[in-house]
């Protein structure tokens, strides 16, 4: 599905504090699998899925999807990709504030024109599927931390992407929570979607939903299983 | 076609929604913004109206009128003065006119007098403005007295009265015969106030004025071309003491608007790197920001046009119009005709929309160029 | 109704009202031309010069005509200093106390 080889990702480049995020990963993403990347902070694991899910360009190194050589190309496609082929789930939830949940979900689509009402009908779909038809227009800031993340799966998930790209999705979640989204990712997963998460709760990747982990560490990766 | 209007509107929508979440400061805005809009159109509108109106109706004035000046100052013209001008070629007609001023203490207003050559009216009747037939309650067959400056009444019998719809340039006259001017103002026989002149030819005009220079050194001729231009002046001069008075209240907007249309606070650069990451493309940012700096300016421009029209010219300017007619006892009341002037509405409409929607995409044009990985790093 | 289209039809109906102004203009214009052209002969017939809109200053009633310039007017609290003469009134609250310098009519009219 992706494939990526020999990238390498440099901040600063070409200045006193230049550092190397990423030195020489060669990685494939098996298609409708779930890969974790793992390691300690700092190893590089955020900046390799901002390459994985076309949010930034690696320094070296080439990235395939499905076969197209794709880090060549410039930002007004590579946008277009990403907003086809991946839906994001970040940290932060990074939800809009100030506007409703339906209104969030439906924000990726807005770029593609497609009629509101039909855009109306799916959010809510997705917002049944994840327990929360209830909470359609409230306000995203008057949500709990678990609707809020239930919220952005649902924007992840409108435009109906291919892979599914989750950065610490249980960070800011307790226990009970990250068991609710361990069952919500299963049932994306048997759904047929290619999801790549990072994380270093054991909880996520030691959960049998995760097929596969790979281990990073100062930008390498060390170890795969 | 039809997804690139149904995209508009989501960005309409979004932009909306985001206006929405600072609701009173936005309207707030609006509100402000349309009614400078509806301030500068308005004095724009009245002014270039109320200047249109007297060049047209003046057009018809004399193309030259003679006066004669005693140690620089304005004096009258005596006995044989206008036989002196003899025969300059292209003048048609050379008339000395008769007019003065009058004081009317009952209701503290000045009059005009005069003594028209080509309208008959018999002698002890008069002929007034619509504001006197206002003020002073008079009607065709009234009679009304003056007390001269010499202190003898004269009483005069109202045989009309002009029409209204003249009042902007009759509505003090009083017009008599010419023996009752001389009796009332002990006006000495065969002097005139001044000497009005008609030129065959316009083109002329100059020339003739040139020789009657030089045959009447003396003489201080005033053109109608003169005429309009101090009335162009006269407007422009009072619309440049209002913009001079607004121009602050002008800079203030300026100021407040600047602020908060360019001023991009964290939480939406924030939300701008969100969109990005989520698939929206700088364009399709910029988009959005472009509609909102268009649909509040555009707003606020035609609503404030419309009622600065509907106040000038259905409510006779009422807010503004002791700045830009002046003030006087008789106050002549008209309805402008509208002349609108294209080229100043498209000014206002460039110097009102434009520098807005500018001020709404510079600083966006620079934050939704940054990287969209940024949201992924808290 | 979805708040774009709302927007829109405000500005659209705004943008009626625009495009109206000058149609009424247009009627306007017509309405008044007779007017106008009898106002014009008017001028004509009589020689006028000036527009009637200050008459309380004798040289803002007629500002293109020379005449002798006098600063005190027979008003008697229009006190001259251009252009505030032509921009406000005098002040009433005076009016009595200067009544008896005003030329009156002995008798009534």
């Amino acid at each position: 599905m992706l494939e990526l080889t020999h990238i390498r990702k440099a901040f600063n480049q070409g200045k006193h504090n230049e550092y190397w995020a990423l030195d020489g990963i060669d990685l494939a993403i098996p298609e409708k699998q779930v890969t974790a990347l793992k390691g300690p902070s700092g190893s590089g694991k955020t900046t390799l899925l901002t390459i994985l899910g076309c949010l930034a360009r690696p320094t070296e190194g080439r990235v395939r999807l499905k076969g197209d050589d794709i880090s060549g190309l410039p930002e007004r496609f590579l946008t277009e990709i990403r907003r086809r082929t991946f839906g994001f789930i970040f940290q932060q939830f990074n939800l809009i504030r100030g506007i409703s949940a339906i209104e969030n979900i439906i924000l990726p689509a807005y770029p593609t024109g497609q009629p509101r009402k039909e855009l109306l009908e799916q959010a809510e779909a997705l917002l049944a599927g994840v327990d929360l038809g209830h909470r359609r227009d409230a306000k995203v800031e008057w949500l709990s931390g678990g609707e809020q993340q239930r919220v952005a799966i649902c924007r992840a998930l409108i435009n109906d992407p291919e892979i599914l790209i989750a950065d610490e999705p249980t960070a800011n979640l307790d226990t009970r929570l990250s068991k609710e989204f361990l069952a919500i990712l299963e049932r994306l997963a048997d759904a047929g979607r290619t999801i790549i998460l990072t994380s270093h709760d054991p909880l996520v990747v030691e959960s049998a939903v995760v097929n596969s982990v790979v281990t990073l560490r100062d930008g390498k990766i060390v170890e795969r299983k | 076609m039809k997804t690139w209007i149904e995209k508009q509107r989501h960005l309409i929508d979004f932009t909306l929604a985001s206006l929405a979440r600072r609701k009173g400061k936005n309207l707030g805005l609006l509100f402000i913004y349309t009614l400078l809009v509806f301030v500068l159109a308005s004095v724009a509108l009245y002014t270039h109206a109320l200047r249109s109106e007297a060049v047209h109706v003046l057009a018809g004035s004399p193309e030259i009128v003679l006066q004669r000046l005693v140690a620089g100052r304005h004096d009258l013209i005596p006995p044989g003065y206008i036989e002196q001008i003899g025969r300059i070629r292209g003048v048609q007609k050379k008339e000395g006119r008769l007019w003065g001023y009058y004081y009317d203490s009952v209701v503290k207003a000045n009059y005009t007098f005069m003594a028209p050559r080509d309208m008959v009216i018999a002698r002890g009747e008069i002929v007034v403005g619509p504001a006197l037939e206002r003020s002073r309650g008079l009607a065709a067959g009234n009679g009304i007295s003056f007390r001269s400056y010499t202190g003898e009444l004269h009483t005069f019998i109202v045989a009309d009265v002009l029409p209204q719809s003249s009042e902007l340039v009759s509505a003090d006259l009083v017009l008599m015969h010419e023996e009752d001017f001389r009796a009332f103002f002990k006006y000495p026989a065969g002097h005139y106030t001044d000497v009005a002149m008609s030129v065959a030819n316009p083109q002329e005009v100059r020339n003739v004025t040139l020789k009657l220079m030089s045959a009447l050194p003396d003489s201080r001729p005033i053109l109608r071309d003169e005429v309009l231009r101090t009335y162009a002046s006269i407007f422009d001069w009072r619309e440049g003491i209002m913009l001079a008075l607004l121009s602050a209240a002008i800079l203030a907007f300026g100021i407040f608007a600047w602020e908060k249309a360019a001023g991009l606070s964290a939480e939406e650069r924030r939300e701008i790197g969100i969109l990005k990451a989520i698939g929206w493309e700088t364009g399709d940012v910029i988009k959005m920001k472009f509609w909102e700096g268009l649909l509040i300016s555009l707003t606020a421009f035609l609503f404030g046009y419309v009622s600065a029209y509907l106040h000038v010219f259905y409510a006779e300017a009422s807010l503004f119009a002791p700045v830009l007619k002046g003030w006087a006892v008789l106050y002549p009341s008209f309805a402008l005709t509208p002349h609108i002037d294209g080229l100043q509405i498209a000014t206002l409409f460039f110097f009102t929309v434009f520098p807005y929607t500018a001020a709404v995409l510079v600083p966006i044009w620079r934050a939704a160029t940054t990287d969209p990985d940024t949201v992924m790093r808290g | 109704m979805r708040p774009a289209d709302r927007a829109l039809i405000v500005l659209a109906v705004a943008a009626v009202g625009f495009a109206l102004s000058f149609a009424d203009a247009a009627r306007l214009r017509q309405a008044h031309a007779p007017e106008l052209a009898a106002t014009r002969v008017l001028v004509e017939r009589l020689g006028l010069t000036d527009l009637a809109l200050f008459t309380e200053a004798r040289y803002t009633r007629h500002p293109t005509q020379a005449d002798l310039q006098s600063a005190f007017q027979d008003h008697p609290v229009a006190l001259e200093h251009f252009p505030t003469g032509s921009l406000l009134p005098p002040p009433a609250g005076i009016l009595n106390a200067y009544e008896n310098l005003d030329r009156k009519t002995a008798s009534p009219d």
